[in-house]
């Protein structure tokens, strides 16, 4: 079953389902499909039951920064009546996000992978993604790391604690913009 | 230790406590001897080892991995050059294929006999099953040492082949340790597997149900051992591991017992693996002279590749933007998705117990916190 099937039946078996296709650049040609956060967990739940998927092997995020693109644009103006050719450089803001990645298999079919992205509304208050954990318990460890590492919230996860990081620890350092806290013990030690 | 409820106790197994395989805690909550409940907490080790490689180039990352799970570097190295080698396309010469099989499965072995025994230790047989494992794993040790100039931490693959190639007297050496393999499984086994008190210890403790391990992301012996035929040797077929006849031995209960025959099972079919590459391996270089592993800057894109390491499914995911450092890179560790089913398999259990299967399920900790 290729991607673009299983696009099409995401598409015919959740409605409103918005599916599209990432094309990826590197030999390996491991495309993926990005699904909107609203219907991802409708969407998995199809994958599972009737593409039978049954075996998630990978879940991780990826931290996209806000980017700014430059592009120059010519224009022609006519200036005291002679045309000249002006370039102007516009800068567009493109906002970030967190994008969760899920590398799914079948156990049964040997089919594989099949990988499907998630993308939160920007990194800071809206960070929320359907957790797929009721649908795969191969998530409930992932998706704590994903939330304790990069700050993404998991609704409907059972039990959403950080992992690795200790309680009481506020950041994320597995984001690109993330500044480790000075060694404070270690300063004290070099004063002595 | 504190008092809940009139007979319940909870109680906070770790992180120092010697059956923890490492610094790991389980929160345990008891009603006599039984465990109503069991939290397993992590992260005493964790060093972002992810961060870590991310800051450095693709061929910096490489000795990184042998700190994941340090008993098996070898198969650490192979599935992060399989993961950069789709990623930029790159080719591996037959002779470093075959010596990756070898390294590999030799791995294989010196993991699950000292797996093995080390479970037995946590059983209470101190000292003498371990010790005999350990005679093999010093001699595969050895060998590594002399292959890759360190006995653990191998640092010995590279995308696009292998480091340096191996003489024909360590062909032979390897040769002689597999020959040699073979009795003391024998012997091992007369020890251990037909043992009264093994097998009172183990039968029908923590039991693992078929679906629960496949929707739960059990990998490795830990899954073949609930009956699911799924190895990455045979399913992938990564590498050249078409080219040898094997068998995937399979449980039938999924309790300790099984996942410890599987360990022995499975060593023998590395063997026999062991000795059909030994006789086929052919001459010629060990590195894709095309392969540029200084500086290597792949095309915009990402790659996930998985092989079957001693413990389950390694797999690592790598996103490139075009620079010398990978912009993602993502470890899959198996030490840490099998642990998803730990309270699961203790429930009930008693807290004896939690030590045997904890053993049974074979983590390292230098993989689970990384």
């Amino acid at each position: 079953m290729t991607l673009e099937e299983i696009k099409n039946r995401l598409q015919s078996g959740v409605p409103g389902c918005q599916v599209e296709l990432v094309v990826n650049g590197s030999p390996s040609g491991q495309n993926s499909l990005l699904i909107d956060r609203d219907h991802g967990f409708a969407a998995a739940t199809l994958l599972c039951d009737q593409i039978q998927l049954d075996f998630c092997s990978n879940v991780t995020a990826v931290d996209w920064p806000d980017r700014e693109k430059t592009d120059k644009i010519k224009t022609k103006q006519t200036v005291d009546g002679v045309e000249k050719e002006i370039e102007r450089t516009i800068k567009t803001r493109i906002p970030g996000y967190l994008e969760v990645v899920y590398h799914l298999f079948s156990m049964s079919k040997h089919l594989g992978p099949v990988v499907i992205r998630m993308r939160t509304g920007n990194r800071s208050d809206d960070v929320t993604v359907p957790s797929l954990t009721p649908i795969w318990r191969s998530a409930e460890f992932q998706e704590r790391e994903a939330f304790d590492l990069y700050g993404v919230v998991f609704e409907g996860h059972p039990d959403l604690r950080r992992i690795l990081m200790w309680e009481g620890f506020t950041d994320y350092p597995m984001r690109k913009d993330y500044v480790p806290p000075p060694d404070d013990e270690l300063e004290g030690l070099r004063e002595q | 230790m504190s008092q809940v409820a009139e007979d319940i106790m909870e109680i906070s197994m770790g992180p120092q406590h010697p059956s923890t395989h490492g610094v790991f805690r389980m929160d345990v909550r008891l009603e006599g001897e039984r465990v109503l409940r069991l939290k397993p907490v992590f992260g005493y080790l964790h060093r972002n080892h992810e961060k870590i490689a991310e800051n450095a180039s693709y061929l910096a990352a490489i000795p990184y991995t042998d700190r994941l799970d340090y008993l098996c570097s070898m198969t650490n190295n192979w599935g992060y050059a399989l993961a950069v080698e789709k990623l930029a396309g790159l080719a591996v010469p037959e002779r470093a294929e075959y010596i990756r099989v070898i390294v590999a499965e030799l791995t294989r072995l010196q993991n699950h006999a000292g797996m093995v025994g080390f479970l037995l230790q946590d059983m209470g047989a101190s000292g003498t099953p371990l010790m005999y494992a350990f005679t093999q794993r010093e001699k595969v040790l050895d060998l590594f040492e002399e292959l890759s100039g360190a006995r653990m931490m191998c640092n010995y693959m590279r995308f696009g082949g292998v480091r340096v190639d191996c003489s024909p007297e360590w062909l032979r050496q390897t040769a002689a340790l597999v020959a040699a393999f073979g009795g003391f499984l024998d012997e091992f086994e007369q020890l251990l597997t037909g043992n009264e008190i093994l097998m009172a210890r183990t039968q029908g403790v923590g039991v693992l149900p078929q679906e629960l391990a496949i929707n739960a992301g059990v990998t490795g012996p830990g899954l073949r051992a609930s009956g699911v035929n799924y190895d990455l040797r045979k399913v992938d077929r990564y590498g050249i591991y078409e080219r040898f006849q094997f068998r995937v031995p399979l449980g039938e209960h999924g309790d300790v017992f099984d996942r410890y025959m599987m360990r022995v099972l499975e060593m023998r079919e590395s063997v026999k693996i062991l000795e059909q590459a030994l006789r086929d391996i052919p001459s010629g270089p060990v590195m894709d002279p095309k392969a540029k592993v200084r500086g290597l800057r792949p095309k915009v894109g990402e790659a996930y590749a998985r092989i079957e390491s001693p413990k389950g499914e390694l797999g690592f995911y790598l996103i490139s933007d075009g620079t010398p450092n990978p912009y993602r890179y993502r470890v899959r560790p198996p030490s840490l998705i099998n642990l998803t089913v730990l309270e699961d398999m203790c429930l009930g259990q008693n807290i004896a117990d939690v030590v045997v299967i904890l053993g049974s399920i074979d983590i390292v900790m230098g993989e689970v916190d990384r």
